[in-house]
């Protein structure tokens, strides 16, 4: 069984956003999702739907401080906790591709689903009274007018830091699978057992260990230069200058 | 989806290639428009810059294009009305072209220096700049002279090229990544992709900064320090490296001028200079290869690069003459004997022990990792190399060294621990972009005297250039300024981009000189890109005793209702990126990559809004009305229909081949670089996702300073003037040039009485640190902070504030401080604080943060605004809650030797010293406003801008017919 | 959690309505096995009208509580259509199921219709049969209502059986309380109006009880997430520097009352005095003095101290969606 998801990975993420403003401008003109509302978009406290945000954390103590850039969506997660509670039918978790959807048509708006979701992934339009929640896409990834490189959520395409992996967690051979075995991939709040499917790989640290005998070599440039105060009284350029 | 709008949706869907101005980093994108909507803005995948990714601001290319910002109509500014009130008429473009027309011709047929022309973050300074010189006026600058001029001028004075549009680190092969200072803003997007590669590739990223964000962040060691010392840091590197013998000798002596013998006899006056065996008329601006080596073997001087010698590059040696010369790098090994690791540690507040171990691993990874490509080329000096060796150590910097007034010393610091640790233009290390490495310094010159300023006449050389010694300043008989913003001045002589942060001071103040009329393109003169900016929007305003204002017509061309336009006499509305016609040109600045030129251009996707006219095409009518001679013909006929035919026909000279794009040249487009105009080149480039990337033979893509074929390549395509080596100034003869006319060991010009101890200090040919000129006048026990900014990535090079999108992530600003900052001033984590310099203060609120060194503040750039600009609500919280450190930062140094109105810029170069303020912080009254402060009265909405939607519902093909 | 009017009137109001229901049905039954005096059908169906006017006040609330009260015409029959996982699906069933069988309950008093059902050869036994099924009713739709939060195991302070039992108590100490009134209003026996009003006074004790022991348990709950389990950094000291957003979001709006800690303490007393002190004290004197316009007050203040029972009930529950959403 397939399930998709976004393996995100903080390694190299810089927190530029750019999977924020991309989610928001696809999703925003999309038949499946859009129009995102923004209230008071130029006035005082402007504020939007939008399905991803990007979070920054200090973890220690200066100077042993670490800047952490957190991008969030919805985690897809397995046993989605906000899927059972939805009282229309509205909150689904497709069988085909694990992707965790609301249907617009059925919800009431009574954002009882984002009340059973720890994560915070889910938000209610304001104008179209409905939830709303990242989608993965989905009127992307399976669109046979895309170029098949492009059939990616568009947070995946914008990533310059391509910190953004796609795929399927349920292919053991998956880019995204390789990603979560190899360094360390891990879920976010695991003690609910909602097992998102949503994963983040951890910041990795490359040192240099330097030996004292590096430092000292054979071939020293400075033995080149065994330092001779020595003056040329005897030769000149006229010497040998044609 | 019943009720939702997009049920309809469907429409008409066309796909539309152009290039991004959301920054100044160029990327390609790919415009889907529904309904002649903009629907999605992606990166296009095919294009060689962001390989089809795309940023934030990218992204949010629809709320700019959408924006009640939007400036719709050319406006003049209501009899009667104050400047900065923002009241404004609409008129008809007829008009305010013969307004232009009538004002700029006399001024030309009169005194063209009395017309002054900055631009700011634009993109077409090779158009800009010829229109100025064509007009004949010297006043002519783009935003260089207050973003990043000092990294510029630093190592294009080192190493012949410079980071971003010139060159950058080369992250796919390096090993050792150090970034020092905030780079972020310039190159993002690639910089991204080749970071995240780098790090993925097990690559070692060391960021050196005050505060860690952006790429800090993913660094695996960050090393704070105090702003404005990292010339210490980077002292104290050569220091170690040169100590331990880390340097790459072979580089070195072969490729800088390390082993160049410099003559030390006090008494002559080629003190300081380096000893030539014969002193032929220099023409041109290269480096003759007539200097000497100490060579080890025969024990006497001899010609550099003579084959099969081994020169020394330490000692001290005499001429048979009795002169006594050393080895440059013997004068710099001595240099840096002071600089040791405990002496940079008090200064950088970095342990000596990282120092340390920072040279170390520098040099080693040079050392130990060297990369060896097997491709063959062949040097200047007829070697044939059978492979391109690289040292896989590489350093990225940009406005963290540059702005400070001792950035130009810093910088070269910079490029001369590149060039001994060996990594320029070598695989892993630093690698240059077409048109660069240029000669040092590269050849074109300003003119040189006032009178080459002339009525009706085109300026006698180029508004901006690269001084090489004293004869080339732009100075009057007394040594004073031609220009008004003091450029190419004894104040400051390397001021290769201007000064535009000076110029409205100098205006208002007459000081060289009155001029009549000020066009500023998009730059906010009178907000985040002036220093000081309460009191420059004062001077914007101010009227002399005939009630005249002193600059007495102000033309403001721009996209949106910025905070400059308000004080505008006349507002000329520009189309936004997606409706215009540009050219990222090799003649200007290009997007190169490291194998080969590339240029690029845009081609609008949407007709322009209202009667917003590109800028471009209004600096063609203004010059075809004025019969500016590139712009008419002989008998005075206009010869550019628009600027798309102007971009396709014009050449540098007639029948040059050389035209502002490099692809499709020719008459059939078969010719690339030069080549006849070819009328379907604009074709050409939209057929091929609007780049043209020309990508070099690999033997011509490293060690190109020296390298023949690339040499003669780059020649033959007019990219450079000679083939000749263009060797590292680890030694910098053109600075010494200068300190010896200051210590009037010339005969040429010499520096005013109150200049020469500054020209003298300043222009040291060896790299040295002194504390920033602000710091060493003010009271740093009053004033014990340093106060830096920096923009957010979101925001980097934009002015978005007013984009609905972004503004949600960036509302307004905070003050960060270390929570030791605040136990000392006694405030709190989110508390509003004064943050006082001896020039002004602001109100702010405060955050602590860990990721900042404790002995600096800072905050995000540019938040900020003022009440109503950008046709925001004046309830905005960019008025309300957002500052400008602008306000504390001033543009000139108090009254000290050098002069009571000296800018507070590098004295070399006039670089503006933004992170040179000193600061305090303390608890505003608990009876205070809980509102930034300044505060100033709101702009009204100028007459035809969009209406500022309540709320919006964005959806592509339905948009604006819903409202 | 912030809490929405909407559902503050919702729960309260159909707690008294049930509430009501079920001491008018104790009464009757009471009445039948002779334990009290019987009363007449259109006191059973006066008082069940009121009980039913009570449960469509809280429909009426709940119709706010939709993202557009159109969807109450549109869409909420969908509500009904989860039943098997959703407990909000499950109550939306309930509610109008016990509106239904009060207002049935209501009308088989008013028209006496009478069959010897059980062959007690009582009066009574029809209506009381439908009751029946009433009683089941009104404990389904505590128990849905209850188990609406009390299934969010996320929110730690609602994740308990305390928050079934408290729903039950407390609605049916109110509505015990509302019947005190209009018993007393009716001018009944005076053995009837201290029936409902002893119910009404241990229940509310019982409710002091159970309510204090929530209380006491959500005072030392242990958040099983963290801030280093919310973005999987194990580091001590993690603090969070920005959100993403400035301006807010419904993350920031949904999950917080917005008010500091000193004004929910100050709730917390309130609704314990409002709810519980006051109402006991003011029935005892209305009993023992045979005033209904004090009984009425108790009422009125138990009523009033149960919204802002309800709203520190909502304000307390703290979502570890907060985790993210700490600082702008």
């Amino acid at each position: 069984m397939t399930q998709l998801a976004l393996v995100i990975d903080l390694n190299v993420c810089v927190g530029c956003h750019a999977c924020v403003t991309s989610c928001k401008q696809w999703n925003t003109s999309s038949e499946k999702a859009g129009p995102l509302f923004d209230d008071r978009p130029y006035g005082e406290d402007p504020t939007g739907t939008f399905f991803n945000r990007v979070q920054t954390y200090e973890i220690g103590c200066f100077p042993n401080t670490e800047t952490l850039h957190f991008p969030k969506s919805c985690l897809h997660c397995e046993d989605a906790p906000c899927v059972p509670v939805c009282p229309t039918g509205a909150s689904h978790k497709r069988a085909e591709d694990g992707i965790v959807l609301v249907d617009y048509d059925k919800c009431i708006g009574c954002k009882y689903c984002s009340w059973a979701c720890p994560y915070g992934a889910r938000e209610f339009d304001e104008y179209q009274k409905v939830m709303k929640k990242c989608t993965l896409c989905v009127d992307r990834i399976y669109d046979e007018k895309l170029p098949e490189s492009e059939r990616k959520p568009a947070c995946v395409l914008a990533c310059p830091t391509s910190a953004r992996l796609f795929g399927d967690v349920h292919d053991p051979e998956s880019q995204v699978s390789v990603a979560i075995r190899e360094q360390g991939g891990y879920q976010l709040m695991p003690e609910w057992g909602t097992k998102p499917a949503n994963h983040y790989l951890p910041r990795r640290k490359t040192r240099m260990h330097i030996h004292e005998d590096e430092l000292v070599r054979t071939d020293n440039p400075l033995k080149k230069e065994d330092i001779r105060h020595g003056t040329s009284d005897d030769v000149t350029l006229d010497d040998w200058l044609m | 989806m019943s009720e939702s709008p997009n049920k309809a949706a469907g429409g008409r869907v066309e796909v539309k290639n152009t290039t991004c101005y959301m920054c100044a980093c160029r990327c390609g994108i790919r415009v889907t428009l529904r309904d002649g909507e903009v629907r999605y803005i992606q990166g296009n995948p095919d294009h060689p810059l962001n390989k089809g990714v795309i940023c934030a601001k990218g992204s949010s290319g629809i709320m700019k294009q959408y924006s009640p910002a939007r400036l719709t109509q050319p406006l003049k500014r209501k009899a009667g009305a104050e400047r900065g009130a923002g009241e404004f008429e609409p008129i008809s473009w007829e008009e305010a072209f013969s307004t232009i027309e009538e004002r700029l011709a006399h001024i030309r047929a009169t005194d063209p220096k009395k017309f002054a022309l900055f631009t700011g973050r634009d993109q077409m300074q090779a158009l800009t700049g010829l229109f100025a010189k064509q007009f004949g006026t010297p006043n002519y600058a783009a935003h260089g002279g207050f973003c990043s001029v000092n990294m510029a001028a630093g190592m294009i004075y080192t190493i012949g090229g410079s980071f971003w549009e010139f060159g950058g680190p080369d992250l796919e092969r390096a090993k050792l990544f150090v970034m020092i200072g905030t780079a972020e803003d310039h190159h993002s997007n690639p910089m991204k992709i080749e970071l995240a590669k780098f790090k993925r590739n097990g690559g070692r990223f060391i960021s050196i900064n005050p505060v860690r964000t952006g790429y800090s962040a993913i660094a695996d060691e960050w090393v704070p320090i105090k702003p404005g010392t990292d010339g210490a840091l980077l002292l104290a590197l050569i220091h170690e490296i040169i100590k331990q013998g880390l340097y790459d000798r072979d580089f070195i002596t072969q490729y800088s001028n390390a082993a160049e013998l410099v003559n030390l006899n006090p008494n002559d006056p080629e003190y300081g200079m380096f000893v030539r065996f014969e002193v032929p008329p220099e023409e041109g601006c290269f480096d003759p290869q007539n200097k000497l080596w100490w060579d080890r073997e025969l024990n006497k001087p001899i010609s550099t690069h003579t084959p099969g010698a081994d020169p020394r590059l330490l000692g001290e040696f005499k001429l048979s003459d009795g002169t006594p010369v050393k080895p440059s790098f013997q004068l710099l090994k001595e240099r840096v004997e002071q600089y040791t690791p405990e002496w940079a540690a008090d200064i950088t507040g970095i342990p000596a022990a990282t120092i340390r171990r920072l040279a170390h691993e520098m040099g080693i990874t040079a050392r130990d990792e060297k990369i060896e490509l097997p491709i063959a080329w062949t040097d200047v000096w007829e070697n044939e190399h059978k492979s391109v060796t690289g040292n896989p150590v590489a350093f990225h910097a940009m406005r963290g060294l540059a702005a400070h007034s001792n950035g130009f010393q810093t910088i070269r610091a910079l490029g001369i621990l590149m060039t001994i640790l060996g990594t320029i233009d070598r695989p892993g290390g630093f690698r240059h972009k077409a048109p660069f490495p240029r000669p040092i310094p590269p050849c074109p010159k300003t003119p040189t005297k006032p009178e080459d300023v002339q009525p009706n006449t085109p300026l006698n050389g180029m508004p901006l250039g690269w001084p090489a010694d004293p004869d080339d300043l732009f100075v009057d008989d007394k040594g004073g300024p031609v220009r008004l913003d003091k450029g190419f001045s004894w104040e400051y002589p390397l001021s290769v981009h201007g000064l535009m942060h000076n110029a409205i001071t100098n205006a208002w103040r007459g000081d060289p000189y009155k001029i009549d009329t000020l066009l500023i393109f998009m730059a906010n003169m009178s907000w985040n890109s002036t220093m000081n900016a309460e009191q420059v929007r004062k001077m914007l305003n101010d009227k002399d005793e005939n009630g005249e204002y002193k600059i007495p017509f102000l033309i403001v061309a721009d996209a949106f209702q910025s905070e400059m336009v308000a004080f505008a006499d006349l507002v000329l509305p520009d189309t936004t990126y997606l409706e215009r016609h540009d050219v990222m040109s090799m003649l200007d600045r290009p997007i190169s990559e490291f194998d080969g030129p590339v240029d690029s251009v845009r081609i609008p996707v949407l007709p322009p809004t209202g009667q917003c006219k590109p800028f471009q095409e209004v600096l063609i009518e203004v010059g075809s009305r004025l019969k500016l001679p590139a712009f008419t013909d002989a008998n005075g006929k206009r010869k550019y229909r628009d600027y798309p035919d102007f971009i396709t026909n014009f050449e540098t000279a007639p029948g040059s081949g050389i035209g502002f794009l490099a692809g499709w040249r020719g008459k059939g487009g078969e010719k690339h670089m030069r080549g006849e105009p070819n009328p379907n080149q604009w074709k050409m480039y939209e057929k091929n996702n609007c780049v043209f990337h020309y990508e070099m033979p690999k033997s011509y893509q490293y060690m190109r300073n020296w390298n023949q074929g690339y040499l003669q390549w780059a020649q033959s395509n007019a990219m450079t003037r000679y083939a000749e080596p263009i060797n590292c100034h680890i030694y910098s003869e053109v600075l010494q040039k200068f300190r010896l006319a200051a210590q009037g060991k010339t005969n040429g010009r010499q520096p005013p009485e109150h200049l020469r101890k500054r020209v003298e200090t300043f222009f040291d040919p060896l790299p040295f640190f002194y504390e920033p000129l602000e710091s060493q006048l003010s009271d740093k026990h009053k004033y014990p902070l340093n106060a830096v900014t920096q923009r957010p990535m979101a925001m980097y090079h934009s002015w978005d504030s007013q984009n609905a999108w972004l503004r949600q992530i960036h509302t307004y600003n905070h003050l960060y401080v270390h929570p030791s900052v605040g136990a000392a001033g006694c405030f709190d984590d989110g508390d509003w604080v004064w943050v006082e310099s001896q020039w002004g203060k602001v109100r702010c609120i405060c955050k602590y943060s860990e990721a900042v060194e404790p002995g600096t503040v800072w905050t995000w750039n540019a938040i900020g605004k003022a009440a109503g600009a950008w046709n925001l609500d004046p309830m905005a919280n960019e008025s309300k809650q957002g500052f400008l450190l602008n306000h504390v930062i001033s543009e000139e140094l108090p009254p000290h030797d050098a002069g009571d109105h000296v800018s507070n810029s590098d004295p070399v170069t006039g670089q503006a010293a933004w992170y040179d303020v000193r600061v305090r912080v303390y608890k505003a009254g608990a009876d205070e406003a809980k509102e930034t402060f300044p505060q100033f009265d709101p702009m009204p909405s100028a007459p035809g801008t969009p209406p500022r939607r309540p709320w919006q519902n964005y959806f592509a093909g339905k948009f604006q017919k819903k409202g | 959690m912030h809490p929405a009017f909407s559902v503050i009137f919702l729960t309260t109001l159909i707690g008294v309505g049930q509430g009501l229901f079920l001491a008018l049905f104790s009464a009757q039954a009471y009445g039948m096995a002779k334990l009290l005096p019987a009363q007449s059908g259109s006191f059973f169906a006066n008082g069940s009208f009121l009980a039913l006017l009570f449960l469509l006040g809280g429909l009426f609330a709940a119709v706010f509580h939709l993202g557009k009260p159109s969807y109450m015409f549109t869409r909420a029959w969908r509500g009904m259509t989860q039943w098997r996982t959703s407990w909000l699906s499950r109550e939306l069933i309930a509610m109008p199921a016990m509106m239904g069988l009060t207002f049935l309950y209501a009308v088989f008093h008013w028209f006496g219709w009478e069959v010897d059902l059980f062959g007690w050869h009582v009066s009574g036994q029809l209506s009381l049969a439908v009751g029946i099924f009433g009683v089941l009713g009104a404990i389904a739709l505590f128990v849905c209502t209850a188990m609406i939060y009390a299934a969010v195991k996320f929110l730690q302070e609602w994740s308990s059986p305390l928050t079934v039992v408290n729903y039950f108590v407390l609605g049916t100490a109110s509505g015990f309380t509302c019947a005190t009134v209009y018993a007393s209003y009716q001018g009944v026996e005076p053995e009837l109006v201290h029936f409902f009003g002893g119910w009404a006074i241990a229940l509310t004790v019982l409710g002091l009880i159970t309510r204090s022991f929530s209380l006491l348990r959500n005072a030392r709950i242990k958040y099983k997430s963290t801030v280093q389990t919310a973005i999987g950094v194990r580091h001590t000291q993690v603090q969070q520097k920005a959100m993403g957003m400035m301006g807010g979001s419904y993350n920031t709006r949904e999950y917080s009352h917005g008010k500091t800690g000193a004004f929910l303490k100050s709730v917390k007393w309130i609704f314990l005095v409002l709810v519980f002190v006051i109402p006991v004290i003011l029935l005892a004197l209305g009993l023992s003095a045979d005033h209904t316009a004090l009984l009425l007050l108790a009422f009125m203040t138990q009523y009033v101290g149960l919204l802002f029972e309800r709203w520190f009930f909502f304000a307390q529950a703290n979502h570890p969606q907060n985790l993210y959403y700490q600082t702008i």
